[in-house]
């Protein structure tokens, strides 16, 4: 059994009640990631309507109609580009998208290269379960090689997709990781990545007991959680390595370079 | 004052003379040179021009932009059209106005890319799945490119759906000495009249939709391309599923009138008519003119409206001179002759088509053949 940590309650003017309960299942990783975000939200004494929150389809995708801001759920992969279109109009607005794996880095992988490419003021919180939890479990681009799942049933064949390395290499200003079992991390990497003027990537390892622990034999979320605890270790890059260990930290946070919705406005004034 | 344009100039000329400010777009012969164009125009009016990685992240971001309150547009040929199918019914169904300009090039797949090509009519007015509302304009020259590229950005705005604006290769990069018209201003977004608490994005008034809120002005609403209730968040009700889907689709049923345009020519005491859009249904007009001086009673019908179809107008024409027969030439495979029997369907009136996709206008000598021995 893990240690309880103690949280206090989510700050209420962040939460549609209206629609709870969430859709998500017991156990979920989603909840806990949620909850830092709205947080954050508090603690930096942001008004609801100052957030713009976008988000694609998906488990994850259902995360933006729970929160009490200008919130949009749009098509599979494609909250990104969604997200860089309100960050152009209006730089004013904190934009945040909650981004999956498969909807973030499969079928949105190419809009995910080039929002780090431009560095627009974007938040994108990629909630990395390793599956498609929404579809029923199948392999998504994060499934670890050798896992089964409901279509990989002899095992994935394929090697597994690092999204923090992807957003290094595809220049994320910055870049971190983090997972659910340590939600104070989480949270303090949350706010950093909000208060981050630029293309800001917090990848955060995240169970899904339903679907990714019942094919690893791992359907308890307590056992996935300490298991994040477990294989993970601090780092200062995602290509550190440690035996067979995950790195966590933040990887990258690079003051040096001019948000793009800033830098079109200057554009104006030449 | 006359310009002399190109018609790809011209349709950037009318975004920005409409009040345009946002533009994200991916090059593709025959549409780059709008997308230049308005890459060094819209900075000039504290617009955006955004290139980006595909076309799909193309109308997405101009679709976000739009929700933003930023009037938006995007514009392709086929290949790009095809990937923005998805988008397309996303704007419809979240209800979040932008404009497709589609300047049609040969296909299928990467067909013709320097050619021309009408083969995408079908695409245009059906394209993504599911039922849902869209307007298509289509513009025969460079002058009605300009004026229909702001038709569409007006309607698109007042409806709050997509429009389409079906151009072709030939009327893209064709250069004409044209008088430009008064502009049509995109309209003004209003703050809506109820408090913020009360708004329900998706509640229409007096069967029309509600106005979209500017960004920080304390409107909290949700929107999604899932079914949804009045209030925007999902739901599976099937009375709230149906009463979505039957406004969506009453949208562009209702302003029917005011939306469909179409050119009239020769009608009087015509015994053939020829019905035909884009760059075919300017070289039916040369046919009909050139036949009618040697006493052929034929006249011509072009719509300027794909989507909504002109079909009762096109019917009561019909009604009215009991033409012999009916000549439609498109440079495709009988797209729009499909709509012309659907519109005359119950009528005796053969329809004859006029089909030839070879990377050229169909030649004058092959719709006059149809006219007369047809």
């Amino acid at each position: 059994m893990a240690d309880r940590i103690p949280l206090s309650k989510a700050p209420e003017r962040w939460i549609r009640k209206k629609y709870l309960p969430h859709i998500w299942c017991p156990g979920c990783g989603l909840g806990t990631v949620l909850r830092q975000l709205v947080e954050q939200f508090e603690k930096l004494g942001w008004n609801n309507d100052e957030v713009v929150v976008v988000t694609g389809i998906g488990c994850t995708g259902r995360a933006s109609g729970y929160v009490n801001a200008q919130t949009i759920h749009t098509i599979h992969g494609r909250a990104l580009p969604t997200a860089t279109g309100i960050k152009m109009a209006r730089p004013d607005m904190h934009v945040v998208s909650l981004l999956g794996d498969g909807d973030g880095v499969g079928i949105g992988g190419n809009h995910f290269i080039h929002a780090a490419k431009r560095n627009i003021g974007i938040t994108a919180i990629v909630v990395n379960n390793r599956i498609y939890g929404m579809t029923g479990g199948q392999a998504s681009p994060t499934t670890p090689t050798g896992t089964k799942s409901s279509t990989t049933p002899y095992g994935n064949l394929e090697p597994s997709m690092d999204i923090s390395k992807l957003a290094f290499g595809a220049g994320a200003t910055f870049v971190a990781r983090a997972h659910t079992a340590n939600p104070v991390y989480l949270g303090q990497v949350i706010r950093r990545a909000l208060e981050h003027d630029g293309f800001a990537v917090v990848e955060v390892l995240s169970q899904c007991p339903t679907y990714f622990g019942r094919y690893t034999g791992m359907p308890d979320p307590v056992e996935m959680v300490k298991w994040f605890q477990e294989n993970t270790f601090m780092a200062k890059s995602p290509y550190d390595e440690q035996e067979d260990k995950i790195p966590v930290g933040v990887f990258r946070d690079d003051k040096n370079f001019r948000e793009l919705s800033k830098a079109y406005r200057a554009l104006w004034e030449e | 004052m006359s310009k002399i344009l190109m018609g790809d100039i011209a349709c950037a000329l009318a975004a920005v003379d409409a009040g345009l400010k946002f533009y994200a777009g991916y090059p593709i012969t025959p549409s780059s040179e709008i997308a230049e164009a308005l890459s060094e125009l819209l900075p000039k009016h504290k617009g955006i021009y955004l290139q980006m990685e595909d076309e799909i992240g193309s109308i997405m971001a101009a679709i976000g932009a739009s929700y933003a309150g930023y009037p938006s547009m995007t514009a392709t040929s086929g290949p790009g059209f095809s990937l923005m199918q998805e988008a397309i019914g996303y704007a419809a169904m979240a209800e979040i106005p932008v404009t497709i300009i589609d300047v049609m090039r040969a296909g299928p797949a990467t067909g013709l890319a320097t050619q021309i090509g009408e083969g995408d009519l079908m695409q245009a007015i059906w394209g993504t799945h599911g039922d849902h509302p869209v307007l298509v304009f289509s513009p025969g020259n460079v002058r009605e490119f300009y004026i229909y590229t702001q038709k569409a950005l007006f309607w698109a705005e007042k409806l709050r759906v997509p429009a389409v604006v079906l151009a072709d290769e030939v009327i893209g990069h064709m250069k004409e000495n044209v008088e430009l018209p008064e502009p049509i201003k995109i309209p003004e977004r209003r703050i809506p009249d109820v408090k913020p608490e009360q708004y329900l994005p998706y509640a229409a008034v007096d069967g029309d939709v509600v106005p979209l809120p500017p960004l920080g002005s304390g409107y909290l609403w949700h929107m999604t391309g899932s079914a949804h209730g009045e209030d925007g968040f999902p739901t599976i009700r099937p009375d709230r599923v149906k009463a979505l889907l039957d406004r969506l689709i009453s949208k562009t049923v209702k302003h029917h009138n005011e939306l469909v345009e179409y050119e009239a020519y020769m009608l009087d005491d015509a015994e053939v008519l020829v019905v035909s859009f884009a760059s075919m249904g300017r070289v039916s007009k040369g046919v009909v003119k050139e036949l009618r001086d040697r006493g052929v009673k034929v006249g011509l019908l072009t719509p300027l409206t794909m989507w909504p179809f002109f079909a009762p107008e096109l019917r009561a024409v019909v009604d009215k001179l009991n033409p012999k027969k009916i000549v439609v030439p498109e440079i495709n495979y009988g797209q729009l002759r499909i709509l012309v029997e659907w519109a005359l369907r119950g009528t005796s009136v053969p329809v004859i088509g006029v089909n030839l996709v070879n990377g050229d206008l169909i030649p004058p000598e092959m719709i006059e053949e149809a006219i007369l021995h047809g």
